[in-house]
């Protein structure tokens, strides 16, 4: 816009005299909204018989201050057990669709095992894997392998089930790649797998990073899962303050906590979905 | 610059089926050092399915194939090692997407024939400035232009001095205006005595470059001849048919 109010014409100013007005009358009407809408949901819960309680047991600074350091422990544990399923679930996820996509016959078995694997995890809810393994594995007795951590048996649980789920995100992406470039790749004398491991894999990565990253957030809620087992995580932590204190509080504390760790996944994985969105598209006209 | 001691490439009694699909229906054809040979048909007379299995890409239903004396189509060869020795570029989607067009022509000189970084570059270059795309190396192939996109296929191809270079239509997904420049690098290519089997629909160009002709129908070869002769002359009907159908 380089052009200033003088050098232009009448026609141009008009239009955009029109496009400032219309641009203000939109901010207006949206700040109009937003406003009526708070106050409407405001007054609406103020107004419900049962809020002066509900204040007191699930909204009670104090208790949020007192339980705050407890349950801060726990969330770290929680992050821990996040990064490491998280690198565990890539490595898995990721050998699991390669092994299916093998074609030699002499891959029958590992290809039919990860399909059950990937069928069988995909179908069980992740609170029975939890239980299955947090209370079968000590089950065994196996003596050389002491006593595991109830934090490790959640790792485990929570790497069989999402390495079921992002092993399909893989597979789709393997599968998505374009099969001329595989054939362009194979008739340059690369073999299977160098034709694998340079072309088809980092393409699909690509491909696949925007679900991958969905599949993390829900990573990062279902971390809280492992309370159950006992680890002594944030959800945990929240649960002994709120006996302590007979009160809610502590999970409201509890969740709040976890909906922060989520914000910045959730728009960095919009950011980074629209910015592959966009490549892919232009990738595609020739 | 031809040269007719011993055939390049040597196919005899090729056949293709897919399921009871017959798709190439014994096909015998010779393609001699620094020759150009032209393979025009109809849409779906097997033309690319021909070019696949002598890349060895489509495994083959019957007959023989050769390079120079080596049968590349005997059992327990190693299929990658040829595939290195004969270039096959498509209509489309030759490019790796993820990569720049300088690594696309590196990939396979260093991870198939073992170059150094500096050797491939160099190479790669070479051929980069030879197609007019000397300051262009570290473009993605979604940032150039469709012509600029195959110039680089074939680029990436001849790079790797294969011994027969098999090009699949590859002005067919070109705006009119960028196919000029594919088919002058063709011209230039025939100079340096490129031995060529290439499929085409652009017959004003195989009669103008190509040394020898042939028409395939139905996954038989029905007539092949010198160029000028195959299109001044056609003796089959199907021949005479196809070309006015194709308006020459
Ligand atoms: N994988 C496949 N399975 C079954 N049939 C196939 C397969 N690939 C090709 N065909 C069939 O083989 C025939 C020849 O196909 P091909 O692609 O070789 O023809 P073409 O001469 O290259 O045609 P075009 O000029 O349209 O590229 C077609 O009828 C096609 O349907
Ligand atoms: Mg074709």
């Amino acid at each position: 816009m380089a052009l200033d109010d003088s050098s232009i014409s009448s026609a141009e100013r008009a239009r955009r005299d029109f496009k400032r007005r219309k641009k203000n009358k939109s901010v207006g009407l949206a700040m109009l909204s937003t406003l009526a809408f708070a106050a409407f949901v405001w007054f609406g819960l103020l107004a419900t018989p049962g809020w002066q309680r509900v204040e007191t047991s699930f909204f009670n600074w104090e208790v949020a201050i007192e339980a705050f350091p407890r349950v801060f422990d726990g969330l770290l544990l929680n992050l821990r057990v996040l990064v490491a399923a998280a690198f565990l679930v890539l490595i898995t996820g990721l050998l699991l669709a390669i092994f299916r996509t093998l074609k030699s016959p002499v891959f029958f078995p590992l290809r039919v095992l990860s399909r059950g694997y990937v069928d069988l995890f995909r179908g069980l809810p992740l609170i029975i894997v939890l239980y299955l393994v947090g209370f079968g594995i000590p089950g065994l007795r196996l003596e050389f392998l002491g006593r595991v951590p109830a934090e490790v048996l959640g790792t485990i649980a929570l790497t069989l089930t999402y390495s079921a789920y992002v092993s399909e995100v893989f597979r789709a992406g393997i599968e998505s790649v374009h099969s001329s470039q595989r054939l362009a790749a194979r008739s340059l004398g690369l073999s299977y797998s160098k034709s694998m491991r340079l072309v088809v894999l980092p393409q699909a990565v690509r491909k696949v990073i925007p679900p991958l990253m969905n599949d993390f957030v829900a990573l990062q809620k279902d971390v809280g899962l492992i309370s159950v087992l006992g680890a002594v995580d944030a959800v945990r932590g929240a649960q002994i303050e709120a006996a302590k204190f007979a009160n809610f509080t502590p999970y409201v504390v509890a969740g709040l906590l976890f909906v922060l760790l989520a914000i910045p996944t959730v728009r960095l994985a919009d950011r980074i979905s629209r910015k592959y969105s966009e490549r892919e598209q232009m990738g595609s006209t020739l | 610059m031809i040269n007719w001691d011993k055939p390049r490439l040597r196919v005899t009694g090729l056949k293709k089926h897919y399921g009871d699909r017959v798709v190439i229906d014994g096909v015998d054809l010779e393609v001699f050092p620094g020759q150009i040979v032209a393979l025009i048909g109809a849409s779906g007379s097997g033309k690319s399915t021909l070019l696949k299995c002598l890349n060895l890409i489509e495994e083959i239903s019957d007959g023989q194939i050769f390079l120079d004396d080596e049968e590349i189509s005997a059992p327990g060869v190693d299929e990658d090692e040829i595939r290195a020795k004969i270039g096959l570029v498509f209509q489309s989607f030759n490019l790796f997407s993820h990569l720049s067009i300088m690594d696309n022509i590196t990939l396979a000189l260093k991870h198939v024939k073992g170059m150094s970084k500096e050797e491939a570059t160099k190479i790669a270059q070479k051929w980069l400035d030879r197609i007019g795309l000397g300051d262009r190396g570290d473009s993605y192939p979604d940032k150039v232009s469709g012509g600029q996109q195959q110039r680089s296929a074939i680029a990436r191809a001849v790079a790797m001095d294969p011994k027969v270079l098999l090009l699949d239509e590859v002005t067919s997904a070109l705006d009119p205006e960028l196919v000029g420049e594919v088919l002058d690098l063709i011209r230039d290519l025939k100079k340096t005595g490129t031995t060529i089997l290439m499929a085409t629909h652009e017959l004003a160009f195989a009669r103008e470059v190509a040394d020898w002709v042939i028409f395939l129908e139905q996954g038989k070869i029905y007539e092949a001849n010198e160029a000028k002769e195959f299109f001044a002359n056609p003796q089959q009907e199907r021949t005479k048919a196809f070309l006015s159908r194709m308006a020459l």
